[in-house]
């Protein structure tokens, strides 16, 4: 067995358009050591969302595969049959989705919804009952085993991200993927949700594969980070090695925008100049050149590899290729 | 000199018919949004309302101008009553302000293009003399948007296009004040920056005082003079934004504060995180609304509200306001 | 548009709705040139005849040409349908929009006036005006018209409710913009599109209707040509010959189907989350 819960090479993911071939992602390679909090991040339109479409098998029928491999407790999730796949899903790989208002079904109470999930236990109703009453006390319900009688709209919106996080870590699964699960929540209630994240992963001991646009909370719950940038990993590292000594321009420029880290009172914030590249006719050579403020001549023709910056951090520009 | 003046004022809702109330018996069938609610916004400032959702912000914005009739209090626009305005007054008042909306996206017709989007208030308030095509190419211009972009649908741009198309649309008229619900909301860090520094330069080159709600105190160091920090339809404190950043009194505005993760790994954060959420409106906490959340809390809390208190410009509503 | 007709190609059910209209609205738009016969000659030598080159669908029982009455019956069912279903609509559109952002009780109002109609049987109510003002054209053509402007008010409310709480017509209010050019220019274009598919599902209901009428004698009145009037002789004549019957049916089923084809294959155009691809 290797160290690594999930393990992405070189994948890549096509969609088929009117426009033509969008390639959303490219060559991707993303680890999740086991037990640890590997943090996604990247802006919209960089293939978060294809990401996990990805991971968890359910990409749009428009889309294919052309290269990678998806390796999930030491077997390719991109072979699996239809069925295994199903098997998977909800048990060993769970996930939490952004907007918690939608992602529980309103017309069944939530005692219903976090009992039927544990459809594959041979236990007895009560049983069910009380590992769901166990479960939403973990995640900071009060009073659990009345409010299992209640419905979604009863709760409120961190309440019932606070369910869905506990319906989907019910099962014990190795991987959780929470697509950006605080962005809907308000900022006391982000912190409550992180903080109850990482007790619950701890106690768990699962791994997790958090998507976020927010650096901060990428900083202040996760080990690892991945930086990523229309749909190609450019940094990768530890939080404190990626966040302290950012290599690409990208990830430097990220940081320097967050206005959380900008103490000055200023009139004139910094920004990335320019747009996302239109992924259907994707430019030449690197690609966050048009955007970059130290490009040079190489960066034009020739695609950055993925070079050792440090231990475990790895970086894709050529300003940081050892010629 | 003050372009807006708010003062004392109330939004009720109401949350049972008047025979719903009549049969519980119930003689105040209301919840009151927005509450004691004063502030004024000088001239070519900037005056921004924190609050997490459901604190009441977006409420007062439509009250103040006039979208929500409000229950009490005065809301005085360059020294006339809004609350008491005419038909012909209130379109006088809407040329003289202007809205941006939280939705960038959202907030423009589906199925106008950004040319006449942008030159509709011309339209609404009957300003055919003007060449509208001019007009439309003027305003992308100040906002920094190539003029094709006039032929475009809402759908065809990015959130931070729309958000600009949203600016450029608020200008039109040259409004006195302009009324910012959450002008960051769902942009990119990259692109916040941009709409911040574009807000910036419109209020540097034209003088226009703003009005801007947001829950993210990140960016409001960056653009505001004033702040107010609400919660449950109450102003907890008000001041000038430096002072209330460097010196919080209230517990939760220190909250929020703090509630602000930094891109830091190594950053020791205050621990003051709140328990709970934010109470219902229809059960409203007795004494200081906050206590049911307050790490502070004292048996006083519970018993009555405490007044706004306060040296000069810097007020709060604590009993026990922190120390430095 | 132009996008709208080659998708509508793409799909085969569409292609072939597409057809079966176009045939029906050629046919009887040029009924006076196609038509071999004068719909109301009576000929009577030439009466109750099958099929023949001299008459390509047979005679009835009066030596009427029923190639050109079906030609004819076409023109007047196409033209009921359009002329009430038109009518219904643009009512319809209003009274939807006006309860859909008036006051809350002019809702009541508007809404109740709708569930009272709709709660009488059309055909039960087709009779009883019928019976009251006699039979004619103008008739079921009001019938149909009253029948119809719940359906379509409904729609239009329902949308009307729900595109009225998006922000951009509270930021046309804080613009100033008047109530009517917020119906006029942005709630309408955004209702109409539902609208359409709706009445062209409507459209071989109501033609049915006008034939069932007219089947009752209570529609058009004789001798203009009707499809519901042929089948009426057919239904008479059934032990005599069967061609008058199959002569008036044949058109109401394909024209039922045309529509509706044509009628889904729009709604999955406009729906965007029924469209296959993205």
């Amino acid at each position: 067995m290797s160290k690594n819960v999930l393990t992405i090479r070189n994948l890549s993911v096509n969609y088929q358009t009117d426009q033509g071939t969008l390639q959303a992602m490219r060559n991707v390679n993303i680890d999740v050591p086991k037990g640890s909090i590997v943090g996604v991040v990247g802006e919209s339109g960089c293939g978060k969302s294809t990401l996990i479409s990805t991971i968890i098998r359910l990409l749009a029928t428009n889309a294919d595969i052309p290269n990678g491999e998806v390796d999930f407790e030491g077997r390719d999730i991109l072979t699996l049959s239809e069925d295994e796949m199903r098997k998977l899903r909800g048990d060993r790989l769970s996930i939490v989705f952004q907007d918690p208002m939608s992602s529980l079904n309103p017309v069944l109470t939530i005692g219903k919804q976090m009992t039927d999930i544990q459809y594959r236990d041979k236990k007895t109703m009560a049983q069910k009952r009380q590992r769901s009453i166990n479960m939403l006390e973990s995640v900071g319900i009060p009073d659990p085993a009345s409010r299992l009688n209640q419905y979604p709209h009863e709760f409120s919106g961190g309440m019932r991200q606070r369910i869905a996080i506990a319906m989907a870590l019910q099962a014990e699964p190795s991987l959780l993927i929470a697509d950006e699960p605080t962005t809907a929540l308000d900022a006391t209630l982000e912190v409550q949700i992180i903080h109850l994240l990482k007790q619950l992963q701890s106690t768990i001991g699962c791994s997790v594969l958090f998507i976020s646009h927010h650096l901060g909370v990428i900083a202040e719950l996760c080990d690892y980070v991945v930086v990523i940038y229309a749909g190609e990993v450019v940094e990768e590292g530890t939080v404190s090695d990626v966040f302290k000594r950012p290599q690409h321009p990208y990830t430097e420029k990220l940081l320097e925008c967050d206005p959380a880290n900008i103490a000055q009172k200023t009139r004139e914030l910094p920004t990335i100049p320019g747009n996302v590249p239109d992924l259907v006719s994707l430019p030449s050579g690197c690609i966050f050149k048009d955007r970059c403020h130290t490009k040079i001549d190489r960066c034009d023709n020739e695609r950055p590899q993925r070079i050792d910056a440090a231990d475990k951090h790895y970086v894709s520009c050529h300003l940081r290729s050892p010629q | 000199m003050s372009v807006l003046e708010v003062n004392d004022l109330r939004v009720r809702f109401r949350v049972q018919s008047p025979l719903q109330a009549l049969v519980r018996g119930n003689a105040d069938p209301f919840i009151d949004a927005v509450r004691q609610v004063s502030f004024s916004i000088e001239e070519g400032k900037t005056f921004t309302l924190v609050g997490e959702s459901g604190s009441g912000k977006s409420t007062l914005a439509l009250a103040v101008a006039r979208l929500l009739p409000s229950a009490e209090g005065s809301i005085k626009f360059n020294g006339s009553e809004v609350t008491s305005m005419s038909d012909s007054e209130l379109m006088d008042y809407r040329k003289q302000i202007s809205m941006m909306w939280q939705n960038p996206v959202g907030s423009l017709s589906p199925r106008m293009k950004v040319g006449s989007l942008i030159t509709e208030p011309y339209k609404i308030h009957g300003l055919n003399d003007r060449d509208r095509k001019a007009e439309g190419r003027r305003l992308l211009e100040m906002v920094g948007l190539p003029a094709h972009f006039s032929q475009r649908y809402p759908h065809q741009l990015s959130g931070g296009q729309a958000r600009r198309v949203g600016v450029a649309r608020a200008l039109a008229l040259s409004p006195k004040l302009i009324i910012a619900d959450e002008p960051t909301a769902g942009l990119d860090v990259s692109v916040q920056g941009e709409i911040l520094n574009l807000l910036n330069k419109v209020q540097d080159d034209l003088g226009v005082s703003m009005f801007v709600i947001t829950h993210n105190l990140n960016v409001v160091r960056h653009i505001s003079d004033h702040t107010a920090i609400m919660y449950l339809g109450r102003f907890l404190e008000i001041g000038p934004t430096d002072t209330l950043f460097a010196e919080p009194k209230h517990p939760y505005t220190s909250a929020l504060l703090a509630a602000n993760p930094e891109p830091d790994p190594d950053a020791l954060r205050e621990q003051l995180e709140l328990k709970g959420e934010v109470p219902s409106l229809l059960n409203r906490p007795s004494g200081c609304e906050f206590h049911t959340r307050c790490p502070f809390v004292q048996s006083q809390c519970k018993d009555a509200l405490p007044e706004l208190a306060g040296e000069e410009s810097h007020h709060y509503r604590c009993y026990f306001p922190i120390a430095e | 548009m132009l996008q709208a007709i080659k998708r509508i190609c793409g799909d085969p059910l569409g292609l072939v709705g597409l057809f079966l209209v176009a045939l029906m609205v050629l046919s009887a738009v040029l009924a006076s040139v196609i038509a071999p016969y004068d719909p109301i000659a009576l000929n009577i030598i030439d009466r109750l005849q099958g099929p023949s080159f001299k008459h390509l669908l047979g005679t009835d029982q009066l030596g009427r040409d029923l190639f050109s009455r079906v030609l004819f019956g076409g023109q007047v069912a196409l033209k009921i349908a359009l002329i009430s279903i038109s009518i219904a609509l643009c009512i319809g559109v209003v009274l939807g929009m006006i309860a859909g952002f008036g006051p809350r009780w002019l809702d009541n109002i508007i809404m109740l006036l709708f569930d009272t109609i709709r709660s009488f049987p059309t055909v039960m109510f087709a009779l009883a005006t019928v019976a009251l003002v006699g039979p004619s054209l103008s008739t079921v053509v009001v019938i149909i018209v009253i029948t119809s402007i719940p359906t379509y008010g409904r729609v239009v409310r329902t949308q009307t409710l729900s595109i009225k709480s998006n922000e951009y017509i509270q930021a046309e209010l804080a613009m100033g913009a008047s109530t009517f050019r917020i119906l006029s220019m942005h709630l309408l274009p955004n209702v109409v599109g539902p609208l359409f598919i709706l009445a062209s599902m409507d459209i071989p209901t109501v033609i049915a209707l006008e034939a069932g009428l007219s089947f009752l004698g209570m529609g058009v009145k004789p001798p203009t040509p009707s499809w519901g009037s042929i089948l009426n002789d057919g239904y008479n004549l059934i032990r005599n010959t069967p061609w008058p019957i199959i002569a008036g049916s044949i058109p109401l089923v394909l024209v039922t189907l045309g529509f509706t084809f044509l009628g889904e294959s729009l709604r999955d155009l406009i729906d965007p989350k029924l469209r296959k691809s993205l």
